[in-house]
């Protein structure tokens, strides 16, 4: 008898959610539908014209996220200077009022970014399919559910239909093994898979994680590394759900309760890649041999280590590649062979759907407060600051006084958003400023007009806010 | 959406790699509740200076190139943000199809709902392309239905492209339409799902 082959965890996933398919596509089941009020008015707006229905509102959860200030949110909506943002966010009142949708409106202290938010309700389960018009949907992936950003006319689909019309993606395993040295963390090991495959590496792909040292991360890390596979260019990052998963959810506002808590235990279990499962490719890394990382250029695939200088654009592949260089460093303003230490920074920037968590933000203070305690603050040229990813991370931060070592430091400590992570409000950088930043994109512009953007974990952030230039974390263990 | 058949346009060359949706359309862009009215922020940030003057030097912006309905540009077009701002501005501006090595998954996802056509070609045939796009003779034929390009001087570029989506293109069709059709498989498979995973429901 012929065996068939094992099946990876995304082929349970998919699987699992196949309704029926039509003209070769499948049309596949979401379990979870996230939105925000930048990528749905006019989804909403198709629905209106064709008189559609939403057909699972009880599905769909609603956040304000993009364009709120981090600021005056007891205010709600008016606490929004700007008109066409205000008018964004009041539409999208609206419309969840009209079709029945919760939402956590600006002022809700349970209102985040919604890949904070979605994990942090229970939302977030193994073997989901989760969607949101936002590319960092990824993030759910953390949890063993397949999850992927969405453009607005496929918003309006799942609205009316529940479903997604998809194709199924090709199998990527990136396995990282070995201990990482103190210092390193998920975000280092995200920058180094993508300077390793390119933003273009994980193209057609979903990218399920494995190996040591991705048991050993933290939800939180598991998080920040699915989050960023998008950078990666893949259509969605996955970790196997563990314990960890598990105790993460557990007594979360939507987790299953008593009775059915065993049940859908017993369901997500069955989510993991089989033994003989076979990928379409496969990587491996040594976590030991990642430096803490940060990029240089303007793509999320021009990293370097901490201890390493900036690349001449010569050292590059093809002559496109090469002209994108050439003009990254003059962007940057830096210079090919420097080291990237000798970078002075502006403006510090902790936050973002990337690295907002409880986590992240303990990591950030303990740096704070051990540089405090040997008589150092934010370096006086620096305008730094900390964007928790929900109010109830922020509360959390709060009650365990991280708040306090990062007002001492000299940190500003703000209310939650997207913030400057896309600078849709007004928190955005200057012509020519320079910011270490703990969130996912230094794209040209993505900051602020000419804003120059380094990506890194928020240790690394915490320790450039206080050297005044990008540092290595390590000296400040 | 608007269907696409075949497309005699003016091509315009922009020579760069992962061109990303913020370049194609800033933030400041995405506050609108419409999808009209994006052109004026196509490619804000490389179009205009701090002070709001054309660059004279960008590609769109040059008289050779005005009208242009073909993009032809470098790997990984349209990567980062899932924003459909970005083919809305494209097609807003009048561009109708782009040509590169690849596309990012999401973006050339979104192109489809949209009658933007997402063209990939062989570095070599879009270098070709990129080369007489430069000349005098900018102008490209784009034919869905033949699956090719011609370029100026009238080389044939053959392009791959999954036979669904082609035909939906060419057709125009509506996509939540045709799922509703399959209504009933929906409805099978949530009661199913009631059953099997009872806590997901009225939560």
């Amino acid at each position: 008898m012929h065996r068939m082959p094992g099946k990876t965890l995304y082929d349970k996933i998919w699987d699992a959610h196949v309704v029926d398919t039509q003209d070769g596509e499948a049309i596949l089941y979401i379990d979870l539908h996230l939105i925000h009020e930048v990528t749905t008015p006019q989804a909403f707006a198709g629905l209106r014209a064709n008189g559609r229905p939403v057909r699972r509102p009880d599905r769909t959860l609603a956040v304000a996220d993009h364009n709120v200030p981090t600021e005056g949110q007891g205010l709600g909506v008016d606490a929004v200077a700007d008109e066409e943002a205000r008018l964004q966010l009041q539409t999208l009142g609206k419309n969840v009022a009209e079709y029945g949708i919760e939402f956590f409106p600006m002022g809700d202290i349970r209102n985040g970014i919604v890949h904070v938010v979605g994990p942090e309700q229970g939302r977030t389960q193994p073997g989901m399919t989760i969607v949101c018009g936002d590319s960092h949907t990824s993030t759910h992936g953390a949890f063993g559910a397949l999850a992927h950003g969405i453009g607005t006319s496929e918003v309006e689909h799942v609205l009316a239909t529940q479903t997604l019309r998809q194709k199924k993606a090709k199998n990527f395993r990136v396995r990282i093994e070995g201990q990482p040295a103190p210092g390193v963390g998920a975000k280092d090991f995200a920058l180094a898979v993508i300077g390793e495959i390119g933003t273009a590496g994980g193209t057609g792909s979903v990218i399920e994680f494995a190996g040591s040292a991705i048991r050993d991360l933290s939800m939180e890390g598991r998080m920040t590394l699915c989050n960023l596979t998008i950078e990666g260019g893949a259509k969605a990052g996955l970790v196997a759900p563990d314990q960890k998963t598990f105790d993460y959810i557990m007594g979360r506002p939507a987790a299953p309760k008593g009775g059915a808590w065993e049940m859908a235990l017993s369901h997500w279990k069955t989510f993991f890649t089989d033994e003989d499962a076979v990928f379409d490719r496969e990587i491996v890394l040594d976590a030991a041999k990642i430096a803490p990382t940060v990029t240089w250029g303007t793509s999320p695939e021009d990293v370097v280590a901490v201890t390493g200088n900036v690349p001449s654009p010569d050292s590059f592949e093809t002559p496109d590649k090469r002209a994108s260089a050439a003009r990254a460093l003059e962007y940057m303003g830096l210079t090919a062979g420097q080291p990237i230490t000798e970078a002075k920074v502006d403006v510090v920037f902790i936050g973002s759907c990337t690295n907002s968590r409880i986590e992240d933000l303990r990591a950030a203070a303990q740096i704070a407060q051990t540089a405090f305690l040997n008589g150092r603050l934010v370096a006086p040229h620096v305008r730094a600051m900390v964007v928790p990813g929900s109010g109830l991370v922020r509360a959390q931060a709060e009650d365990e006084g991280l708040d306090a070592i990062f007002k001492a430091s000299g940190f500003e400590w703000r209310e939650p958003g997207c913030s400057m992570c896309l600078a849709m409000n007004p928190d955005k950088l200057s012509d020519g400023q320079r910011c270490a930043s703990t969130s996912n994109r230094n794209f040209e512009g993505r900051q602020g007009r000419g804003g120059r953007t380094h990506l890194m974990s928020p240790a690394m952030a915490a320790a450039a806010a206080i050297a005044g230039h990008i540092a290595d974390v390590r000296d400040f263990l | 959406m608007d269907a696409f058949t075949r497309l005699d346009a003016k091509s315009a060359p922009l020579p760069l790699a992962n061109i990303d949706t913020d370049q194609i359309i800033p933030k400041q862009f995405l506050k609108i509740i419409d999808r009209k009215g994006l052109a004026k922020g196509l490619f804000f940030d490389l179009r205009f200076d701090e002070d709001g003057k054309e660059r004279p030097d960008f590609v769109l912006n040059q008289p050779a190139y005005k009208g242009a309905g073909v993009l032809i540009a470098g790997d990984n077009f349209g990567c980062g943000s899932s924003r459909e701002h970005a083919p809305w501005a494209l097609m807003d501006f009048g561009i109708r199809s782009v040509i590169s090595t690849s596309f990012a998954d999401i973006f050339y996802n979104n192109c489809f709902q949209n009658g933007l056509l997402p063209v990939v070609l062989k570095a070599e045939e879009v270098a070709q392309l990129m080369d007489e796009a430069r000349g005098g003779n900018h102008v490209v034929s784009v034919d869905l239905e033949t699956q090719t390009v011609t370029s100026p001087s009238g080389k044939v570029f053959h392009f791959q492209i999954d036979p669904q989506r082609k035909q939906k293109m060419l057709k125009g069709l509506d996509a939540i339409g045709e799922t509703l059709i399959k209504v009933d498989s929906i409805d099978t498979y949530e009661m199913k799902r009631a059953l099997a995973q009872p806590w997901l429901e009225g939560a």
